[in-house]
């Protein structure tokens, strides 16, 4: 149906409805009938028939969420309105987005996976194969290692940031699709293979090398994202999703793995995505993304308008499986409390915490770390400087601190502190 | 107790026929079994992680872990045997050890011609200038490097090939021949101080190119944990 259509329609369906009731010649649409009653007194949605069922839905007008994209270029990214959202899920249209030659253009029908190498049966399998298979859902974070990256430079610590600006590489989704193990055992892996290397089909064939053992363990063919198909910028039709692993690693737009005896060393395994340690050597293939959490309420550029009860709120997620405890401290790290956390607490996935605050309305410095399952706390800088140096620019999961002044302003507050 | 969300049984079945890392799974599989007391659901053939090998927030429905259902069949068939000219036609990434590569060769010469015309925009006269990555630093480092550039932090120059020819031109990728792909390697290559004017860049010369920074690189040790942070 050519969309002009569809208002006229709609239109028709509410004339007929409400015939009788306001006189059809006079007031045409319900917009009409709010024009006319906003002119009198405030809407009074009680008194106004309301808006007619639609096939998609749409957000509140007032609310306007939006991705932060600071470069329009092919290899770029666009990042999470942090704190504009709830719980744990991200709406798949606010999910971050990294590309390095932007976003190709695949239909659902043409696109197939090759997988080959060292198995019994290299195999093509076009999406409709892959829908047959046994399918799995998780809810797992997706973290860029290069998150956070503006706040490791002891120089050059900003203090007007926000959250999305700062750690807005970070998204939660419901991932569905087929266990890599599942399509593995039916190719047949043969002995000696420790390696898969990962290709996608854009035209930067983003190329990535991940230990089998970890795709065997719980990695997913993703298709659905949220409830629905995966969204072009996130891979559609297939993306490899490798759960607590840097973002890179889960490979879109998949069209090829090759399971090897060895990494590949691929120009975004060598030339990026590692670590200068600052004593001489350069860490390859880390892959995991430590544990770390973000406070998102209250943050830059927020102003608390009066002393007072106050809820902190945020997220805390670890690569290394479930976050334990997240603890707050209001005063510049002194002291700490455990925070409330929000279960279900997932696997390698975000969880909200919150903290009830009451606020004496002076200078102070609210601060939040992350335990994980594994016993990790999630560091200090000084700490990652003393382990790795300063030149690092990913993994940078250090705790972060936001300053509230007595004026209510909050802004970014890591400076003060180091 | 947590186990790991996988196919407890499948790993047990085809460990048989797999290297060593999946061994290990399914040694921990096995010992997670064992200490939990899940004997019976880790043994009795399952191939479905259910009851209590599964994490707890994970609920037990057969089927819904990454782990098939005990009456999945050995193999599904679905999907297509690839031929060996269809592997052939996507198999197109470059190993360190050389595998991969392409028949062709180029020289330094040919190379600058190449870069001239298709790379310069993007990179500058002397792969410095930008505005997009910088190609060329020969000063070499102890501590940490200034800049990441081919010539001081690159390990392998065979991930020239593989990038390359995968990805760049950035606007046109694909459009250089397999002779100009090695050619405008060997100048880059000699841009780098890392091969002299006269080199020649083909299925032989370029694996054995050692570069400068390839010893300084390490797998990551970090392992999480109470341990001190790496
Ligand atoms: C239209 C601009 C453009 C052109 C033309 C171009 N490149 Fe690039 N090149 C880029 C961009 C942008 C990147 C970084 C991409 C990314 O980070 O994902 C890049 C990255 C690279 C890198 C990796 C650098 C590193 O250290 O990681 C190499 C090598 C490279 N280009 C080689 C070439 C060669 C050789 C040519 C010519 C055949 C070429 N490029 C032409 C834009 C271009």
């Amino acid at each position: 149906m050519p969309r002009d259509e569809r208002p006229k329609l709609s239109r028709r369906a509410w004339i007929t409805t409400t015939s009788g009731v306001i006189a059809a010649g006079l007031v045409k649409t319900q917009a009409d009938a709010i024009h006319l009653g906003a002119q009198e007194a405030p809407i009074d949605p009680t008194k106004v028939p309301g808006r007619l069922v639609s096939e998609l839905g749409s957000r509140a007008p007032a609310e306007e969420p939006k991705r932060l994209v600071r470069a329009e270029a092919l290899s770029s990214s666009s990042r999470t309105p942090l704190a504009d959202l709830m719980g744990t899920i991200t709406p798949a249209d606010l999910h971050f987005e990294r590309h390095h030659a932007g976003i190709p253009d695949i239909q659902y029908e043409d696109h197939e996976l090759l997988v080959h190498g060292m198995v019994e049966r290299p195999t093509v399998f076009r999406m409709s194969d892959l829908m047959r298979y046994p399918q799995v859902s998780r809810i797992r974070f997706l973290e860029c290692s290069g998150n956070g990256g503006g706040v490791y430079n002891r120089d050059r610590m900003p203090t007007e940031v926000t959250v999305q600006a700062l750690d807005g590489l970070l998204s939660t989704s419901e991932w569905t699709g087929v266990a890599v193990s599942t399509i593995l055992r039916e190719v047949g892996v043969r002995p000696g293979a420790s390696w898969i290397l990962a290709e996608g089909r854009d035209s930067a064939v983003m190329s990535r090398s991940v230990p089998l053992d970890k795709v065997m363990e719980d990695s997913i063919l993703a298709y659905g994202q949220n409830g629905e198909r995966i969204r072009p910028e996130q891979g559609y039709p297939l993306r490899l999703f490798n759960p607590g692993y840097e973002g890179n690693t889960s490979v879109k737009w998949l069209r090829r793995i090759e399971v090897t005896d060895r990494p590949t060393h691929t120009r975004d395994e060598t030339s990026k995505y590692t670590d200068p340690l600052g004593d001489g050597t350069v860490r390859q293939f880390s892959l995991v993304m430590d544990a770390k959490s973000v406070i998102t309420f209250p943050s830059y550029p927020y102003v608390l308008p009066e002393a007072g009860w106050w809820e902190v709120r945020g997220l805390a997620w670890s690569g290394r499986g479930r976050i334990t405890r997240v603890e707050v401290s209001t005063d510049g790290g002194r002291s700490w409390v455990d925070a409330a956390l929000q279960g279900p607490i997932l696997d390698k996935s975000t969880v909200r915490f919150r903290h009830l605050f009451d606020w004496n309305g002076r200078d102070t410095l609210i601060l939040s770390r992350a335990t994980d399952e594994t016993g990790y706390v999630q560091p200090t800088v000084e700490q990652l400087w003393e382990a790795r140096g300063t030149r690092t620019s990913y993994h940078q999961n250090h705790q972060r601190a936001w300053k509230i002044a007595r004026t209510g302003e909050v802004t970014f507050g890591l400076g003060e502190l180091v | 107790m947590r186990l790991p969300a996988t196919d407890v049984g499948l790993v047990s079945a085809v460990s048989r026929e797999w290297g060593s890392p999946l061994r290990t799974a399914a040694r921990r599989a096995a010992g997670l079994c064992l200490v939990a007391g899940l004997l019976a659901a880790c043994s009795d053939g399952h191939r479905g992680a259910t009851g209590g090998a599964m994490a707890p927030d994970e609920v037990a429905v057969a089927g819904t872990a990454e782990g098939l259902p005990a009456h999945a069949p050995d193999r599904f068939g679905f999907g297509t045997e690839a031929s060996d000219a269809r592997v052939a036609l996507w198999d197109i990434d470059v190993r360190p050890d050389g595998q991969g590569l392409p028949p062709g060769r180029g020289s330094v010469a040919q190379g600058r011609d190449v870069f001239n015309i298709h790379c310069v925009a993007c990179h500058g006269p002397t792969g410095t200038e930008g505005p997009n990555d910088r190609l060329v630093d020969s000063e070499q480092w102890d501590a940490v490097p200034s800049t990441r550039t081919v010539g001081n932090y690159w390990p392998y120059a065979t991930t020239l090939y593989d990038y390359i020819r995968k990805a760049m031109p950035q606007l046109t990728p694909g459009i250089l021949s397999d002779d100009q792909v090695y050619a405008v390697i060997a100048y880059i290559l000699w841009m780098n101080e890392i091969v002299s004017e006269d080199a020649v860049m083909d299925a032989e010369t370029l694996p054995a190119v050692i570069m400068p920074a390839r010893d300084k690189f390490v797998v990551d040790d970090r392992i999480g944990g109470t341990g001190p942070i790496r």
